[in-house]
């Protein structure tokens, strides 16, 4: 069957509901929080009106969500979830117990900022801070990219039994209406399968237990298998999004979505939907002159240290994005870079924005004046700082 | 070798074996025999989920399994969300829950998972109305983790955060009643058992089984090593409970009160009773024994009331 | 042969697992702990006298591990392999048929 894409203009949020409806999604267990709201009730929608079977749990807390979905995908069903920011925060425990108990999960988050001062709007520490939880993490750049990640991540999760997080801006994609292209339901089923479980609960002749105490002389092992699990992802990941690319035109074959790169002085390197706005600025920047190029870092988890690499050695310049931060240290994206490159060889001028922190908008001026910034330190051969909070009133 | 049928027509409770030895359950354990009569009551095809607790341990530590049955470990506050989240997806793979033919959905929980830190959670299973069942198993503190009170801990015991000392116990509070914040949702099935009367705790069990929605038991579970009591009085003490109406067996169902036991035409056993065998108890004064004698009359009386008016 | 857990007794096996390739890929049980014998926990052992054993069950129905079986002439043994020695058997036994030995080891 050819693919004739479905057109709609969508939220992030309903182009992920949309996902979810196609991806023949089981089990959905949440507790509403803004702006992750419309994903959930476009869902209730869907049921309610004979569109999609899904078994719904409103549940009482975000920590309830992710244990009901736990319990969800470990009895054989495919499960959703979706939160941000607090009720991240509130499932941490639990998305641990997802990751160590192997389940494809696949959750949306909406990137927004953490509490307090209190913020509803985009930042990206709410999912960084969970970046050692085992969670795979793929950050959407558009809503276009919420619909696909979604779809992707439910194939990939359920081939390397790894949960994923499939991350969006809080309003600048959540609540955005965008052109979306969706896909056919009877060519979503030839993309993505039925799921086949790793183990299930109801094979009741052959009883099993899940998640008993492992001594330390068994712990070490079960953990190791999750790392494993996280590197071969990264072909898997590659693979799938070829694939995804063949089917339907649009490819993710890369982990770095990358443009520009062999001919810039530097890059711009984020996550998410600033990267927008990075590649409009990038755009003029060229026509005026600029030699610059971007890394839009897709997958997060796992760190996509080969890719960077390549990057790193072409460019005398990386301009780091950082719309987050660890406290104490830095910009997360910049300090995993640099931690990914030490020993490569590669060693350009690294520098770290930190932009947009709760919200604050991140315009394609201010992408222009971190140009100049970057252009001035690299014929200058060295930073003035690491750091640059960079939105900073003064 | 089997048992012989013209036993096994003889026996009270099911004869078929669902719970291994071989467990590393303290001597007289109440939570190991509990949950033997649950994968009684119910055979291979339930799927239980333990939070943390004695029973985590009891169940085997990895690669082994205590249960002939399918069993999810999760996180301490998480038993009510677990279990619901299983039962949707067990719907929507098709499969029938709970009934005779169904799969049985178990939460077995503590009374520390349950009344404290998994509170919220039951609240919104019960809440919710799954059809699963939700079991209290209840030794009166957090034994696992080396016997701290919780809020199902009655006036006047010892554990190790309500010590006995110079000045006096801790433990000035009595116990959480927890079978009335169940019964406040309006479930269609609760009910109290105890250790020590099997054969009513499997016909709870199998009641639960047979009432769609959300079931939940509070057993009565004596715990010799968190109680300081010979471990050989477990299932006496898990009587005298009873007898002494110190813990009522009763049942609540869509909306009716029925006293099990002890009987109503007779004053239950002195408190005293209950106490002798346990050396939690050791620290009571002759007045905080009586305070406690009036919560047990208070209880007692309020219970016979509710079920008179909402027999 | 107890009839509480028969063959799967047999079948129990101590699993030792040397190489990271041996373990599942998620921590899911193997085995069962019938391979691991509780017996040597006891101090004191319980002694049934058959001549006393009116075979009314209650020692089987209160055991917690369970380690009291029904034997095929209908009367009942103690699987020793398991048994911790708690007593409970003992208290319980309506005829007093069982008694809690220590037990010499």
């Amino acid at each position: 069957m050819d693919y004739k894409p479905i057109r709609k203009v969508v939220s992030g949020n309903y182009a992920a509901a949309y996902a979810v409806k196609h991806a023949r999604v089981q089990v959905v267990a949440a507790y509403p929080i803004t702006p992750q709201t419309s994903i959930i009730e476009k869902i209730a929608e869907f049921i309610a009106n004979g569109e999609a079977d899904i078994q719904y749990v409103p549940v009482e807390s975000e920590h309830s969500a992710m244990a009901a979905t736990i319990g969800a995908s470990a009895t054989g069903a495919r499960a959703f979830t979706a939160t941000a920011a607090q009720g991240l925060a509130l499932m941490h425990e639990m998305l641990h117990w997802a990751s160590g108990s192997r389940l494809p999960i696949v959750m949306v988050d909406v990137n927004r900022a953490m509490a307090p001062p209190w913020s509803v709007w985009d930042d990206q520490t709410d999912s960084l801070a969970q970046r050692d939880t085992g969670w795979m993490q793929f950050y959407a750049e558009n809503n276009q990219e919420v619909y696909d990640g979604v779809l992707m991540s439910y194939k990939v999760a359920e081939q390397v039994n790894v949960p994923i997080m499939v991350v969006e801006s809080a309003f600048i994609l959540s609540h955005t209406y965008d052109v979306v292209e969706m896909i056919p339901q009877e060519l979503v089923d030839e993309f993505l399968p039925p799921r086949k479980p790793l183990y299930t609960l109801t094979d009741f002749d052959n009883p099993i237990s899940v998640g008993a105490l492992a001594t330390p002389n068994d712990y070490y092992e079960f953990r190791y298998k999750l790392a494993k699990a996280h590197e071969e992802a990264k072909e898997v990941i590659k693979k799938v999004g070829r694939e995804f690319g063949e089917r339907f035109g649009r490819d993710y074959s890369s982990m770095i979505e990358t443009d520009h790169v062999d001919d810039a002085d530097f890059v711009f390197m984020g996550m998410g939907s600033l990267m927008g706005t990075v590649k409009q600025a990038v755009d003029i920047l060229r026509s005026e002159g600029y030699k610059v190029g971007y890394a839009k870092v897709r997958w997060f988890r796992p760190f996509p240290k080969e890719e960077l690499k390549e990057i790193a050695e072409s460019v005398k310049g990386i301009a780091v994005l950082d719309r987050n931060f660890s406290f104490g240290q830095e910009g997360i994206l910049f300090n995993e870079a640099k931690g990914a490159l030490y020993g490569t060889g590669a060693e350009p001028l690294i520098k770290d924005y930190i932009v947009g922190l709760g919200g604050r908008d991140f315009t394609v001026p201010d992408v222009k004046a971190i140009a100049e910034d970057m252009k001035r330190l690299i014929e200058k051969g060295e930073l003035d700082r690491e750091v640059d909070w960079y939105h900073l009133k003064r | 070798m089997e048992i012989p049928e013209s036993v096994k027509k003889r026996l009270t409770l099911p004869a078929e074996e669902h719970f291994y030895a071989g467990h590393t359950a303290c001597q007289g354990c109440g939570a190991s025999l509990g949950l033997r009569y649950v994968l009684k009551a119910y055979g291979k095809k339930t799927i239980v989920t333990i939070p943390a607790c004695c029973s985590t341990i009891i169940a085997g530590a990895w690669p082994y399994s205590t249960l002939d049955a399918n069993l999810f470990h999760t996180a301490f506050e998480t038993t009510g969300a677990v279990i619901s989240g299983i039962e949707a997806a067990l719907k929507a793979l098709g499969y029938k829950v709970k009934g005779e033919d169904g799969v049985m959905v178990v939460g077995w929980a503590g009374d520390g998972g349950t009344a404290d830190i998994g509170l919220q959670a039951l609240s919104g299973f019960l809440e919710r109305g799954h059809d699963a069942v939700y079991i209290m198993y209840d030794n009166e503190a957090y034994m696992n983790t080396g016997i701290q009170r919780s809020g199902s801990t009655p006036y006047g015991a010892w554990t190790t955060n309500t010590p006995g000392g110079k000045k006096h116990f801790l433990e000035k509070r009595h116990k959480k009643k927890v079978i009335d914040i169940v019964i406040a949702h309006e479930i269609p099935y609760a009910a109290t058992a105890s250790d020590a009367y099997p054969e009513d705790f499997i016909r709870k069990l199998k009641k639960a089984q047979n009432t769609p929605g959300p079931s939940f038991i509070q057993l009565f579970a004596p715990c010799p090593t968190g109680w300081r009591s010979p471990t050989d009085k477990s299932i006496e003490i898990a009587r005298l409970a009873v007898q002494t109406a110190y813990f009522p067996l009763f049942e609540y169902e869509n909306g009716k009160y029925k006293i099990n036991m002890p009987s109503t035409k007779k004053e239950p056993k002195p408190i005293e009773e209950f106490l002798k065998y346990q050396g939690r108890f050791k620290y009571m004064t002759k007045e905080d024994i009586q305070i406690l004698q009036e919560w047990v009359n208070h209880e007692w009386e309020r219970l016979q009331k509710l079920a008179e008016v909402f027999g | 042969m107890n009839t509480l857990f028969g063959e799967k007794k047999e079948g129990a096996t101590k699993i030792v697992l040397t190489k990271a390739d041996e373990y599942p890929e998620a921590p899911v049980s193997i085995g069962t702990t019938l391979s691991n014998f509780t017996g040597d926990w006891r101090t004191f052992i319980p002694v049934i006298d058959d001549d006393k054993c009116v075979k009314c069950y209650i020692c089987w129905k209160f055991c917690p591990e369970p380690a009291i079986y029904i034997r095929d002439d209908g009367y009942v043994a103690v699987d020793y392999d398991y048994c911790k020695g708690c007593g409970i058997c003992a208290n319980e036994c309506p005829t007093k048929a069982i008694t809690m030995e220590k037990e010499e080891k």
